[in-house]
């Protein structure tokens, strides 16, 4: 486990294997969550984050391998961890006929000491909608309701089940906002995601799934240093934009000596859109712009390559459409 | 984090769990249009039209056409509140992943099950003085002898028409729960001796229907308040389905 490797993990699935008309829907799982972490659980869909993440609830019981959380078990000790466990669905699941604010104040009254529901309401940005049907909300508002549902009962582990999807930039600011402050409270949080922005901004720790397993698994730095990958992954070189039609073989010629001697192969990938095979360096960037500079071309846009997690993501999980 | 406090520590008192879903339920028919329709609306307006005109011939032997209304009505009233509307509603829910998410807070699913047969009851009590007030103003007088048995027929038809509501809603689509909950409501109550005495039904018919739950609730509720006998049979037909019918939602019933 990472980071804090005193503390009990809060959430420890070993060998889980879900099984949906025998087909394998989860093949051998192992995913760990601790307290005061963000764990990211990142994949294609039907890679199986949810049916793993619905093991860990107590809604599903696993075919193979064991699930604890907080030590306990999610369905045989179900009565115990419920209070201690806050969960938001994939589908919502939120009562449609029902204003949005009596659902939070529904699900508040199942705890001992829930937050505040106007204090939450308000962080969230609830009010506007308080009294509107669950029906009627758009997808991002239905979102903010079951985050806020998931949190309401102060619980020591929350899993969040495709949080951000469907919200615009300012309501995912919001989430993104409290499940920061959840995991300064020493709260567990496991969430599963297919944006790699998410992952890349709130995680802590990230297990990348395909076809139910982990293929790998670290910190987000340890990700992108592609310490996780076996092969080191795909190392992008420079792109940039600028007028179309320039003379690549020219320019190619021009990068020369600041590659190390051989000319680099430089592309027109679509008009005005230049690619050059060669990691990017201080010399390179400059003999770039120098050679645009003696043309009067400018320089609209340099990308110098740094690998994102989705490189990442797609170098493990293959480019192809599926 | 409060990590020394158990579990149990954490979660609202179990009575006060499910009061508080028993209320969550109630207020959702209540405050549905379609649900206040069916409920309440429709058995009210069914009382009416079979208790003042003669449109429709009632066999009502020696007695006022009112009071051998108004118990078919009142039967009429448990199916439209424990079977349809239940069915619509718990079908949706599962559908929408409400039962799921419930049963990750600490009401569980056996809160939920008490909160709903909680609320179930309330809304039948609500059905119950609203046409029995319907009826004493249109001039119905129940035989009081009938009383107690009418109340245990009552409570078994909701009990055997709630458990037929969570084995639609526990087993088909939402879209399907929706029509065959309507449709049941519509042809039953024709043609299934809950609102007509099964004496007016086909001989042979009669002889089935009056076995069936509706039958067996209306002439319970019939036999109770017309002529203050106490139903033997037809109640101990009512409690063999709810046993059959609770048998099959524990075995068939599905969450998701």
């Amino acid at each position: 486990m990472l980071g804090h490797p005193s503390s009990p993990p809060a959430v420890e699935v070993r060998g889980l294997v879900k099984r949906y008309d025998g087909r394998a829907v989860v093949d051998g799982l192992d995913l760990h969550a601790s307290p005061g972490r963000v764990t990211a659980v990142l994949g294609p869909n039907g890679a199986g984050k949810t049916t793993t993440v619905e093991c860990c609830e107590g809604l599903r019981a696993p075919d193979g391998g064991t699930v604890r959380v907080l030590g306990l078990d999610p369905v045989a000790d179900a009565r115990a961890l419920r209070p201690r466990v806050g969960v938001m669905l994939q589908d919502g699941g939120l009562p449609t006929g029902v204003p949005a604010l009596d659902v939070l104040r529904h699900v508040a009254a199942m705890y001992a000491r829930p937050r505040d529901v106007d204090a939450l309401a308000d962080r969230l940005g609830l009010r506007p909608f308080a009294r509107t049907t669950v029906r009627r909300l758009s997808g991002g508002q239905r979102q903010r309701l079951a985050l806020a549902t998931a949190v309401v009962g102060r619980p020591d582990v929350v899993f969040l089940d495709e949080p951000s999807a469907g919200l615009d930039p300012q309501a995912r600011r919001a989430v993104w906002d409290l499940v920061a402050e959840l995991r300064a409270d020493g709260v567990a949080v496991l969430l599963t995601t297919h944006l790699m922005d998410e992952a890349e901004t709130l995680a802590d720790d990230v297990a990348v799934v395909d076809h139910g397993r982990v293929i790998a698994r670290g910190t987000v730095p340890e990700l992108l240093a592609g310490a996780a990958v076996p092969d080191g992954g795909h190392h992008p070189g420079a792109t940039f934009r600028a007028a179309p039609g320039l003379p690549v073989a020219d320019l190619a010629l021009a990068l020369a000596p600041a590659t190390g001697g051989a000319a680099p192969a430089v592309r027109e990938t679509a008009p005005g859109d230049y690619a050059v095979d060669h990691p990017a360096s201080p010399a390179l960037l400059a003999a770039l712009a120098t050679w645009c500079a003696g043309r009067d071309v400018l320089l609209t846009r340099v990308d110098v390559g740094r690998r994102t997690l989705e490189d990442v993501f797609l170098d493990l999980t293959g480019r192809t459409l599926r | 984090m409060t990590a020394d406090l158990t579990g149990a520590d954490r979660a609202a008192p179990a009575a006060r769990r499910v009061l508080a879903q028993a209320r969550f339920e109630t207020l959702a028919v209540l405050r549905n249009g379609e649900q206040l329709l069916v409920t309440l609306i429709i058995p009210v307006v069914a009382l009416l039209a079979l208790g003042r005109s003669s449109f429709l011939d009632v066999g009502t032997g020696d007695a006022a056409r009112i009071d051998v209304v108004t118990p078919g009505v009142l039967g009429l009233a448990v199916m439209a509140g424990s079977m349809t509307s239940q069915a619509i509603a718990t079908a949706f829910d599962r559908r929408n992943g409400v039962l799921r998410l419930l049963a990750t807070t600490p009401l569980g699913r056996s809160g939920m099950l008490a909160g709903k047969a909680l609320a179930v009851l309330v809304v039948a009590t609500l059905q119950v003085v609203a046409v029995a007030a319907t009826g004493l103003a249109l001039g119905w007088r129940p035989e009081p002898a009938g009383l107690p048995a009418a109340l245990l027929a009552l409570v078994l038809g909701v009990a055997a028409f709630t458990a037929l509501a969570l084995l639609l809603a526990g087993t088909l689509r939402a879209e399907a729960v929706l029509a065959v909950a309507n449709l049941l409501l519509v042809v039953l109550a024709v043609v299934g001796g809950v609102v007509l005495p099964v004496a007016d039904l086909p001989s042979w018919w009669a002889a089935v229907a009056q076995w069936l739950p509706p039958g067996a609730l209306g002439e319970a509720l019939r036999g109770a308040l017309v002529d203050g006998a106490f139903p033997a049979a037809h109640l101990a037909a009512l409690a063999a389905w709810t046993l059959v019918l609770a048998a099959a939602v524990r075995r068939w019933f599905r969450w998701t």
